[in-house]
């Protein structure tokens, strides 16, 4: 069987769900990734990013939906003739096996000619940036050259779809991001598509051309970094994006927007879309109206509550931490909610601080917001 | 406690000795004492013959062919034993190792173990017997004319060193198939290999150190068969093993002396195989048969 994945235009998953004896791993997930696209799969651990991994590579059968490559149906073929490359969390070398071998293992695979094999395991390693280390094997490499050998041997075989599992987890902060630019070097070269699988926010920000959300094995929202960073769909995916304030409060009606109390303080922002509701493809996040009294919960970023003589909030600092470029306090409104600011000036605790944030970047969400993790604990 | 005192304790410790060590004490005595001094004493009994020089033992076993046929007529049924017992627990234990019921299927399994030799060998004579329930259904089936002679011959003992080997060889196999990351046969799988060639190249290469071992121990067992020799083979002929020569030296002609050669030509045989395949080991790969953090 020739291997499925030559030359593909898109990878389509269509409401595709995987069920553990009863428990909903994946529910619904549709997502279509484009030939040479950047697609990260982002969500806490839990949430069934890896399941959805499994499922596109062919390790874990679906349940339900289907998956298809152009207009050929593949959720029903296994992983060795869908010929995507992939890269696991663990990196899943081949401990036996030299460097050069566990890179030619595809191509072995393929039956390809020694010649043809010997050069392109070659290419893959200058590709990769491991000369010299050809012979050993991998117990003998360091974890970021066992990443480097795992990723080489997913390409070595130029597949059109490349899948990576948390690759960068087990590497340290700086090897992580040497790694981080050194994935989307590669990416860029070859000109494949990837779905990356991470947990990590900031990894799937300067990574991915585009990110999904999976929240509880459900997709809660997919878009451009810019997208997600500046305008997160639900109070979750916001909680998700860095927005550590989350915060119950009432809906009043005011120009241009929606007013809220924050801190004991009107605060005026800018209505999103439904917090709870299912998400419905293109209507997600839609400014909607808001009735008078409504429960609402609002976000904000704590870089985005900025420290302002003539701020409208009042709050006392409770904890000041000094991160170099600037301050990250947790403040106490005068009604007793906890809130997180960052701040250029040095503060301290006890200190009084006045607060204000632009309108735009005071995201309302109709629903009192139960449900998002980070309201909760904010009250 | 003086300095000096402190600073030998702490010397000891830094090579691996402390008070936890004292624990080995009734180790080491009961191997000196159960092991190594009686098979010492067989030793040096060995060259101590009833008549004749200090090898005269050794020199008959080598020249009489009742004797030193039983090296021969052993390893004709420990070698195939050993083999069977290895090849078949690899597949049960490939399988076992992706069930839900694992550990009910591993206690089915190993049951005969519990068992012991002598009753497995007592339950085969009833069932395999002329009368037993194998050859009455052949029978009444019509497929056999006469009784299939499963007993009292080669065929017994083979079957039941696999009957009671067998448990012995999967738990061990099962052990070393679980060690391999099963992250491993997926990606052999992403790379486009099936899966025999997924076992052949990635798994096989990395079980081969443990199946040595495997082999090695399996065939010791085998390579000692008594009860199950003389209850289901046929002790007089093609079933008569070396530890049944040793036996009747030692206790139907109550010549000790030969009985300890026979013994120690039991225990050369055995070292000479072990060391053939543990050498053949070395030649694997040994390393850790996964890659986790570097």
């Amino acid at each position: 069987m020739p291997i499925v994945s030559r030359d593909f235009r898109a990878l389509r998953l269509d409401r595709v769900s995987r069920d553990f004896g009863g428990t909903h791993a994946l529910r619904d997930v549709t997502l279509t990734v484009e030939r040479g696209e950047f697609v990260a799969l982002l969500g806490p651990s839990g949430c069934g990013k890896s399941t959805a991994l499994n499922c596109i590579a062919g390790l874990l059968q679906v349940t339900g939906g289907t998956i298809w490559l152009d207009e050929q149906r593949v959720d029903q073929t296994g992983p060795e003739d869908r010929g995507f490359g992939m890269v696991f969390q663990n990196y899943a070398l081949f401990p036996h096996m030299t460097v050069r071998r566990n890179i030619g293992f595809g191509l072995v695979t393929q039956r390809r000619p020694k010649a043809e094999i010997t050069r392109r395991v070659n290419e893959a390693i200058a590709v990769v940036r491991l000369e010299g280390h050809e012979d050993k094997l991998p117990g003998q490499l360091s974890g970021g050259q066992q990443q480097r050998v795992a990723i080489a041997r997913a390409i070595v075989v130029e597949p059109p779809l490349v899948l990576m599992d948390e690759p960068l987890s087990n590497l340290d902060a700086k090897l992580r991001l040497e790694m981080r630019a050194e994935i989307r070097r590669i990416h860029t070269m070859l000109g494949c598509s990837t779905v990356y699988v991470t947990h990590d926010q900031e990894e799937a920000l300067s990574l991915a051309d585009r990110i999904l959300v999976l929240i509880d094995g459900q997709t809660r929202q997919i878009g451009t970094p810019e997208d997600l960073y500046a305008r997160p769909a639900t109070p979750d995916v916001a909680d998700f994006m860095g927005y550590r304030n989350l915060l119950p409060s009432r809906a009043e009606p005011a120009e241009g927007g929606v007013a809220v109390t924050i801190g004991g303080a009107r605060l005026l922002g800018t209505p999103r879309g439904a917090p709870t509701g299912g998400p419905t493809g293109d209507r997600m996040g839609e400014p909607v109206g808001y009735q008078a009294g409504a429960p609402v919960t609002v976000a904000i970023r704590p870089e985005d509550l900025v420290p302002t003589p003539d701020g409208p909030i009042s709050a006392t600092v409770e904890v000041a931490e000094y991160h170099g470029k600037d301050f990250y306090a947790v403040l106490r409104g005068t009604d007793g909610c906890a809130l997180y600011c960052r701040s250029t000036v040095r503060i301290r605790p006890g200190d009084v601080v006045r607060l204000a944030a632009k309108p735009e970047r005071v995201l309302v969400y109709a629903g009192d917001g139960q449900g998002a993790p980070g309201a909760r604990q904010s009250t | 406690m003086t300095p000096s005192q402190f600073t030998l304790r702490q010397r000891l410790r830094e090579r691996g000795l402390d008070g936890v060590t004292l624990l080995v004490i009734p180790g080491v005595v009961f191997v000196l004492a159960l092991f190594i001094y009686p098979f010492l004493y067989g030793l040096f009994l060995s060259f101590t013959p009833q008549v004749g020089g200090w090898l005269a033992n050794y020199a008959k076993f080598f020249s009489e062919p009742f004797l030193y046929d039983t090296i021969s007529i052993t390893l004709w049924i420990a070698i195939p034993a050993t083999l069977l017992n290895t090849v078949l627990s690899v597949p049960v234990a490939l399988r076992v190792r992706l069930m839900k019921h694992q550990r009910l299927l591993t206690t089915i399994l190993v049951i005969p173990i519990t068992l012991g030799t002598v009753m497995v060998a007592e339950g085969l004579l009833t069932y395999l017997g002329p009368r037993g329930w194998l050859n009455r259904t052949l029978l009444e089936l019509g497929l056999a004319d006469n009784p299939v002679r499963l007993i009292h011959n080669y065929w017994g003992v083979m079957l039941s060193l696999v009957i009671t080997g067998f448990p012995f060889t999967f738990l061990l196999t099962l052990s070393y198939v679980t060690g391999i990351d099963p992250a491993l046969e997926q990606a052999g799988a992403m790379l486009g290999a099936r899966a025999r060639e997924r076992f052949l190249r990635i798994l096989l290469p990395l079980l081969a150190p443990g199946l040595a071992i495997t082999l090695a121990l399996a065939f010791v067992q085998a390579f000692t068969v008594f009860p199950s020799a003389i209850l289901l083979g046929a002790p007089a002929g093609p079933t008569r093993v070396i530890s049944i020569v040793a036996y009747q030296a030692a206790f139907e002609q109550y010549d000790y002396s030969l009985a300890s050669a026979i013994a120690m030509l039991m225990a050369g045989v055995q070292v000479l195989i072990i060391v053939g395949l543990l050498g053949a080991r070395t030649l694997l790969f040994r390393g850790p048969v996964s890659t986790g953090k570097g």
